[in-house]
């Protein structure tokens, strides 16, 4: 689950790191308050939406004079971002944040992230702050410094310090930046966090170490345990049929092309879509209804995917495992008559009971075309998007 | 000899009274399985599926002798059931639970590092489908039907398209020695290198197939593993060609986030190191067939 930029800046403040002074806004005359409030005669209005990059896409407007900040609340407000995070339908701004600005001596890069690789929390820094991770490992590797944090005593102050003397700090500076590392690495540890961004983090004009931007995502796993995290959830920046489909503990990700699949098990999922563009065609989206899937549940997958107008032809691939496909069977017919589906559908049903759940599709009502194995079912679909099977 | 489990392996359930996991011991018992006996905190003494059930994992192994375990144990507790089965002296414990917090189970790796090799216990999974080695004992919640004894070890990170690769090898009469389900988290119990280390040792497998999926590093190091240690041939199929980059495919795990975890990036790494790689997910069978062909 990702957070607001504001929202991981007030949990670094709970860690003692510094935050520019800010307030969040909804409105142009809010932002305009929260200016006057803030003080000072510079400002920073930012949009909040879940993507880095934002100032690319002019996200990130620095203001002069109040209704400068009232005219950039205005023209970020309802508008629709573009990044290379976002994909290509954007995220939509729906509050903003006025921040103070900071008069600023050096940017750096500090990011923490699960390392699948050690099975340790990384710590990555460097002192080409403002430039995406990215570049920066392909721009200028040498720059890069890494520490892993153990998990059972977490980060120590001499890894902190190494890291505040590699990025080139002076003496004065080195003490304040290893603080807001470990309280990085606490923030980190305390909320179940999957990766902590603060780029830039900066040494300020009167030497102080400010987190000027923040991204943080957390463990989807570990939402039960961190109420505090769970709340800031945002669906606003959500795919709303994604946000559909986790709501019924459907697995799903929306992609461009207009096969329509409901598969159960992860791997067999991404497998069906990889068969389908292998087919000539191109999936509309991913969905796993879990490897047990139940009646239940295959109608839940049935209402999503029918609904999507890209969607020209559903294809359904059940590997039976523990269940049985009579059973399958069973819940692909009522699915089918309950939801009322209009487009083709290409059934393909494996494993346990297989000759019984096929007669029961044979004997039903629906309109269907069977298909045997993996290439068989893709060729199939496609074929159907092309008029060549009804 | 077979992989982590075989005939003789005395299987005791954590979380052994709930309904997934009666439901599976049944299955398991069916099988075949010696299972003898169950834990589940605070209804020791009392019998379930006619086993005994008891308070704690020591408990179980004192009483019993059990070597392996299996977990069916809600996430937000699974973590301490495979430290404790650890603990306890168990050498392969299989966690079938989904959901375990990635923080949890960093701490049950570093947990681990505890014990000597020689003591050390094998982690399987989580969220995966288990171990099945075919006629002789089922430690997972794979269909055991589907699958045929032979000598082809199999490693994935997929429940379902393990079970697609199992169905296909049998319509070929191809069988299986052990199928190790590794799981789709992005901190696994035991990777694909640890798994074909033992299959290298392990005289009844010839060939090995690994299910890979995009994300992480895994299967970059297990091309390296291969390159350098083993003397069997591998045949591998990664899913995922079309998945887009930093979106999670259903796996906890399945999210392209570096250069190396994407799929055409896995089977460039993978064939460049002398593996076989399947080019699509039906032809998974055919490809095991011919690599066994030239044996």
């Amino acid at each position: 689950m990702d957070i607001h930029e504001y929202q991981a800046k007030k949990i670094l403040s709970d860690f003692n790191i510094l935050i520019p002074k800010g307030g969040i806004a909804y409105s142009p005359e809010h932002a305009e308050y929260q200016a006057r409030d803030i003080g000072g005669n510079k400002w920073v209005v930012k949009a909040q939406i879940h993507s880095g990059a934002r100032g690319k896409a002019g996200g990130i407007i620095i203001c002069e004079t109040l209704e400068e900040v009232s005219e950039a609340a205005n023209k970020l407000l309802g508008k629709t971002l573009v990044t290379h995070q976002t994909g290509p339908k954007g995220k939509v701004v729906q509050r903003i944040y006025v921040e103070e600005a900071t008069d600023i001596k050096k940017e750096f890069y500090l990011g923490l992230v699960f390392d699948r690789s050690s099975e340790c929390i990384m710590v990555v820094a460097s002192s080409e702050g403002g430039m995406s991770v990215e570049d920066i490992s392909k721009d200028k590797p040498e720059t890069i410094i890494r520490a892993k944090i153990e998990a059972s005593v977490g980060m120590q102050n001499f890894q902190a310090r190494e890291i505040a003397f590699g990025l080139g700090l002076d003496a004065k500076s080195i003490t304040r930046c290893a603080d807001a590392i470990m309280g990085c690495s606490k923030a980190f540890s305390q909320h179940d966090a999957t990766m902590v961004e603060i780029n830039p983090l900066v040494l300020t004009a009167d030497d102080h170490i400010v987190a000027l931007d923040c991204k943080m995502s957390f463990d989807d796993n570990a939402l039960f345990r961190i109420p505090e995290i769970s709340e800031l959830r945002d669906k606003s920046q959500e795919d709303p049929q994604e946000t559909y489909a986790s709501d019924r503990d459907l697995s799903y990700v929306g992609l461009e092309g207009n096969i329509g699949n409901i598969i159960n098990g992860a791997g067999l999922a991404m497998a069906s879509m990889d068969m389908i563009k292998l087919a000539g065609g191109e999936p509309a989206n991913f969905l796993d209804v879990g490897g047990g899937a139940t009646p239940e549940k295959i109608v839940k997958a049935f209402r999503l995917v029918s609904q999507d107008p890209n969607v020209k032809v559903i294809l359904v691939n059940i590997f039976a495992g523990i269940n049985r496909c009579d059973w399958i069977a069973e819940g692909i017919v009522k699915a089918v008559q309950e939801v009322d589906v209009k487009q083709p559908l290409v059934l393909r049903l494996a494993g346990t009971n297989f000759e019984k759940g096929q007669q029961i599709l044979r004997d039903s009502n629906i309109k269907y075309v069977e298909a045997t194995t993996l290439f068989d079912a893709a060729k199939k679909a496609v074929n159907a998007i092309e008029g060549e099977v009804a | 000899m077979t992989v982590l489990i075989n005939k003789n392996s005395k299987v005791i359930i954590q979380g052994f009274t709930g309904k997934i996991g009666s439901f599976h011991a049944q299955e398991m018992i069916d099988y075949g399985t010696n299972l003898v006996g169950g834990v589940t905190p605070g209804k020791g003494g009392s019998k379930h599926l006619d086993k005994p059930v008891f308070n704690t994992v020591k408990e179980a192994v004192e009483l019993t002798g059990a070597d392996s375990s299996i977990l069916f144990v809600p996430p937000q507790f699974a973590a301490d059931s495979a430290m404790e089965a650890a603990d306890a002296g168990i050498k392969t414990c299989v966690a079938i639970t989904d959901g375990i917090p990635a923080h949890d189970m960093i701490k049950v790796k570093r947990y681990m590092k505890r014990y000597s090799k020689d003591e050390k216990m094998t982690l399987v999974g989580p969220n995966c489908a288990g171990i099945i080695s075919p006629g002789k004992s089922l430690l997972g919640i794979m269909p055991g039907h589907i699958y045929k004894e032979g000598n082809v070890g199999v490693i994935g990170r997929s429940g379902t398209l393990g079970y697609e690769s199992a169905a296909q090898m049998k319509a070929l009469g191809i069988g299986i020695s052990t199928s190790v389900g590794i799981g789709g988290d992005p901190i696994n119990g035991s990777s694909f290198k640890d798994i074909l280390e033992k299959f290298e040792k392990d005289d009844e497998t010839k060939v090995i197939l690994m299910i890979g999926e995009i994300g992480g590093p895994q299967e970059a190091e297990a091309a390296q593993f291969a390159k350098e240690n083993m003397s069997k041939p591998i045949v591998a199929y990664i899913a995922g060609l079309t998945a887009p980059k930093g979106r999670k495919m259903g796996h906890a795990g399945a999210i392209v986030t570096a250069y190396g975890e994407a799929a055409s990036e896995k089977v460039e790494i993978l064939e460049a190191a002398g593996v076989t790689v399947a080019k699509n997910p039906s032809v998974i069978g055919e490809t095991v067939q011919k690599v066994l062909s030239k044996i």
